[in-house]
């Protein structure tokens, strides 16, 4: 290669930012060059000619394959296990149960300091899917074979399978000490009595929001392989630190014995932020059998085993008065985690604490087990649920006082954290310029004209809605560890241990880079999401992946800067505080004739590498960072028949910086379109009155939105406020703010079409059409 | 909603490809616990080969312009041989029961779902996988607009998502808005990404449009 095309790794006439001192803090920077802008990701053309390479992917020599049998009741006791048939069945090399020594293993399940001590197999099963038995075969037809010929007598166990009547004396107990997983959880500032009495108008209500199943397109699993006592794992999961503790811990292992792979996955959306009992299977039958074993797990167990997002019941009594403002809050919470401590509650009731400036707010969770699958954090936990009820309300007090409800929203910002103590500011929040700038580009005041000018009578007609939102999280936050390698021809390696669950991370880290170093985004390899080669990271959950890493990689171009800044001084004989990078070279401000370009340093050349480390600082003290949002929706309602139809929905989102424009426009849309789902096709069903069975464990059966149900019109609005204090880029988390007002907006407008209030999930043609008729029947 | 999503729905936006009855009928031949494919369908006139399960048959399979051929258990699904004995990780495993799209590949230049599709049943079809569109370590016209509309997350179902377009765009060189969105409701994406995808989907038109119809 001529050194005219190495020059081509940097961008001719680009400037770089200024290379803070050591020891300096780096400030966010005021004009960006290429973060933000719309560029494809770095990792693309993986991602579309089939070369990436995921988990389920992996193909090893020897490899053999695992299936689980899985309890087919909610609630049973294994009496008698038989897997001698099974065990000689050609092509079988392995049945394991609870009656296998080696599968003795304890397995915990816990939340929020609630812990129950199981095993790998239990033989007492409270939930349909737990596991019984597993197999390990030359395919998985025959791993299918040899579990269905496992011949388990099971006693069946009475099974609650409604979490509203899991506290009824009469209920069957999931967990012998009782349904409830701990005492209820109790939030209040204020006075509620007293706020109720100051307000113009006292609305109350009960809403409920249907549990929902991940379901990502990636089945969960993993290929497991042994070399003597090392364990190598390739997982399909968000965080492989996180997996690589799991499965240290559970079979006793130097966490440098187990290696974990995740370069590439899936989805997760929070159910894969864990090991799974799975994971722990595969090890055991990879060591037991002495091959490499691969366990993907079957669509109808990611129904039954790996998660959900909880069922909510809710009430809400809110008092307003005439002008607008908040007087008092009070909610109440009923869910259920399933049959075991898994936060069937978690993060319900934030909205309702912290998003509106309310001085009187009370709220209390309940949260219990029924027999059924554990929950997993499902993207923004809680937080769905809780906009559902809070913003549907604020939509009834706004028509209660005649006003616009964008209005009554605007009238009730907070610009601190209510609900935390010492109720410290928020470092930024846009949440004012969601709603305006957000309404404004929308149409809202134009939309609702135009339909007030419709008949009400029209068979079909048209709604708008809207609703707000704040999450819990997003600030990020330490530790990260990020290693970057400048080469001797001036391309980069960037080494970090975070997973890119789809959010685009490695191109956001990519676009840090180049921003730093000048250098073009394709010339940057990564390295990313391995416990054997890459940095310790926190899964990648929670929105804070950008805002945590992305942090410790500019830290980590600013310390190689300083370091190429160092050995430039020296080999140019200058101060290293008079030079500057500029596109390739380093130059001299006093003296332009002072110059050298990075591939000449010395330094450089000797070592072959110059290597930069960056960690992710603190984050501010007594202060908050959260992302806000709001999002504006128009329907289209069939009164006929109960059809909606979604024309257009708008995502103005308050993320702090934009970091890559393509894959923040993708999120938004992407967080309303899961919206869509839990408002209108989303709902696990259990058989509740006779086998406490999921009924629709398939996505036939459980309706994910497909193409045809989301709004050719979508647009995204980043609402960017300059946010100096969060950390050094700006950013803040944004994949979960953009599904959290996504129902209530659509609630929000379906009502404003139909005058029909829906209260519980999903709004769909039977339920609509339900109402309809009561309402017409009540005249 | 409309959520026409399953194996039937699928075709209907080309008018071609193979019915659920007709699959039944080919899945009797693969089924030891059915007699004949008339058990299972109630009518027809089919009289399908009746094979134990454990049996090994030969198949030639057509993929990608080159032929293989492999011996299969007649119960192993296309998606299993190409995946898992052929090394096409590609194509995807979603569901396994014909709901999600992920396998979409092309059979005699329909998109077809491989988990549905028995590797026997594919003998005498060419087979398109997501490997077959590129040119050498060249994307092809429809990855190319994949790739400038960033029109993934996660990038599981993609492979998928291409082939349905592949097939929309053999069939159809410039669908309309509607036309797109009823042919790419077969194929699932967990991640959201149909704004984008349905934006990637009008590009491949263009781009394959300029090529003269190559992909």
């Amino acid at each position: 290669m001529t050194d005219q095309e190495k020059e081509l790794y940097y961008v001719e006439g680009l400037p770089i930012p200024e290379t803070p001192r050591t020891g300096e803090n780096p400030t966010p920077w005021k004009d960006t060059r290429i973060i933000g802008k719309a560029v494809p990701r770095v990792d693309a053309y993986e991602r579309v000619s089939g070369s990436a390479v995921y988990p389920s992917d992996v193909s090893l020599p020897n490899m053999l394959y695992g299936a689980i049998l899985r309890c087919p009741h909610p609630h049973a006791r294994v009496k008698k296990i038989e897997t001698g048939k099974a065990q000689s069945m050609s092509g079988v090399h392995v049945v394991i149960s609870a009656q296998t020594p080696a599968a003795d293993v304890p397995w915990t399940y816990s939340s929020s300091g609630i812990k129950i001590e199981s095993k790998l197999f239990d033989s007492h099963c409270r939930f349909e899917g737990e596991t019984v038995a597993a197999a390990a075969a030359e395919s998985p037809y025959l791993a299918w074979d040899a579990v269905r010929a496992v011949d388990v007598a099971y006693e069946l166990l009475p099974a609650v399978s409604d979490e509203r009547v899991a506290l009824d004396p009469k209920a069957a107990a999931a967990q012998e000490d009782g349904n409830r997983v701990g005492p209820p959880r109790s939030y209040e500032r204020g006075d509620v009595a007293k706020g109720f009495a100051e307000a113009d108008v006292v609305l109350e209500e009960n809403y409920r929001t249907e549990c929902e199943i991940h379901t990502p397109m990636e089945l969960h699993g993993c290929v497991a392989n042994w070399d003597g006592d090392r364990l190598t794992i390739w997982e399909s999961t968000q965080g492989v630190y996180r997996v690589q503790q799991n499965v240290a811990q559970t079979l006793n292992l130097p966490l440098s014995k187990v290696r974990v792979i995740g370069h590439y996955m899936g989805g997760g959306f929070g159910s894969k932020l864990q090991a799974g009992k799975y994971t722990i299977i595969a090890a055991l039958l990879a060591r037991i059998t002495g091959r490499p074993v691969k366990m993907i797990l079957s669509r109808e167990e990611t129904y039954l085993a790996v998660g959900n997002r909880p069922p909510s019941n809710m009430t809400l009594k809110a008092g307003v008065k005439r002008n607008g403002t908040l007087t008092a809050l009070d909610f109440a919470c009923t869910g259920t985690g399933g049959a075991y401590p898994a936060g069937g509650t978690s993060l319900v009731d934030w909205q309702v604490r912290d998003l509106y400036k309310c001085p009187n707010v009370r709220t209390t969770c309940t949260d219990v087990y029924i027999n059924a699958g554990p929950a997993r954090p499902f993207r923004a936990p809680g937080h769905p649920q809780g906009s559902w009820s809070l913003e549907q309300m604020l939509d009834a007090l706004a028509e209660a006082i005649d006003m616009d409800p964008v209005d009554l929203r605007l009238k009730n910002i907070a610009l601190y954290s209510q609900a935390r103590d010492g109720q410290p500011p928020y470092t930024s929040t846009g949440f004012r310029e969601c709603l305006t700038e957000g309404a404004r580009a929308f149409g809202w005041k134009e939309a609702r004209e135009r339909i007030a000018a419709t008949s009400s009578r029209e068979e079909i007609r048209r709604g708008v809605g809207m609703a707000g939102g704040v999450w819990i999280a997003g600030a990020g936050r330490p530790p990260s560890t990020i290693i970057l390698k400048l080469f001797a021809d001036g391309s980069v390696n960037l080494n970090m241990g975070a997973s890119d669950i789809g959010t685009g991370t490695k191109t956001v880290m990519a676009l840090v880079v180049a921003e730093e170093l000048g250098v073009k985004p394709e010339f940057i390899q990564i390295e990313h999401a391995d416990t054997g080669t890459t940095q310790y990271a926190t899964p990648s959950g929670g929105s804070k992946t950008v805002p945590t890493e992305a942090p410790a990689v500019r830290a980590a171009a600013i310390s190689l800067k300083q370091q190429l800044l160092e050995i430039a001084a020296r080999d140019l004989a200058v101060d290293p505080a008079s030079l500057s990078f500029r596109a390739g070279s380093i130059v001299s401000r006093n003296d332009p004739s002072k110059k050298i370009s990075f591939t000449k340093l010395s330094g450089l050349q000797k070592r072959g590498v110059v290597v930069g480390i960056g960690y992710r600082g603190p984050n501010p003290e007594n202060k908050v960072t959260n992302p806000f949002a709001a999002q504006f929706c128009e329907v289209e309602v069939n009164t006929a028949t109960g059809e909606v139809r979604i024309i257009r929905f708008l995502g103005a989102h308050d993320s702090g910086r934009v970091m890559s424009r393509l894959t923040y426009d993708n999120q938004v849309f992407g967080g309303i379109t899961m919206g869509i789902g839990l408002a209108m096709t989303e709902a696990r069903v259990l058989d509740k009155n006779l086998t406490g069975k999921m009924v629709n464990r398939n996505w036939h059966d459980y309706k994910l939105p497909t193409t045809l149900d989301v709004p050719q019109d979508m647009i995204c609005l980043p609402i960017e406020p300059d946010d100096t204090e969060a950390n050094t880029t700006g950013a803040k988390g944004l994949g979960e703010p953009v599904t959290i007002p996504t129902a209530a907006a659509v609630a929000n407008a379906v009502y404003h079409a139909t005058g029909v209030r829906i209260t519980q999930t999903p709004i769909n043609p039977v339920q609509l059409c339900r109402l309809l008729a009561e309402r017409r029947k009540e005249g | 909603m409309k959520n026409d999503h399953d194996h039937e729905g699928k075709k209907t936006g080309f008018g071609r490809g193979i019915t659920r009855r007709k699959f039944l009928k080919t899945m009797g031949s693969g089924a030891a616990i059915v007699t004949t494919a008339d058990a299972l369908t109630g009518h027809g006139t089919v009289q399908a080969e009746v094979l134990k399960p454990e049996a090994i048959v030969r198949v030639n399979l057509f993929i990608n312009g080159l032929r293989r051929s492999l011996v299969v258990e007649p119960r192993w699904s296309l998606l299993y041989v190409l995946r898992e004995k052929l090394g096409l990780t590609g194509t995807k495993v979603g569901c396994e029961r014909g709901e999600c799209g992920a396998c979409t590949v092309l059979m005699d230049e329909v998109p077809r779902y491989a988990c549905l599709t028995l590797a026997v049943e594919a003998q005498g079809t060419e087979i398109v996988t997501l490997e077959g569109l590129m040119h050498g370590e060249r994307l092809g016209a429809v990855q190319q607009a994949f790739v400038e509309h960033d029109a993934y997350q996660c990038g599981y179902c993609t492979p998928g998502q291409i082939m349905s377009t592949e097939g929309l765009l053999r069939s159809n060189p410039a669908p309309n808005p509607d036309e797109i969105r009823r042919s790419m409701s077969g194929n699932l994406c967990r991640c959201g990404a149909y704004a984008h995808i349905h934006q990637a989907v009008g590009r491949a038109a263009e781009l394959k449009g300029k090529k003269g119809g190559a992909s």
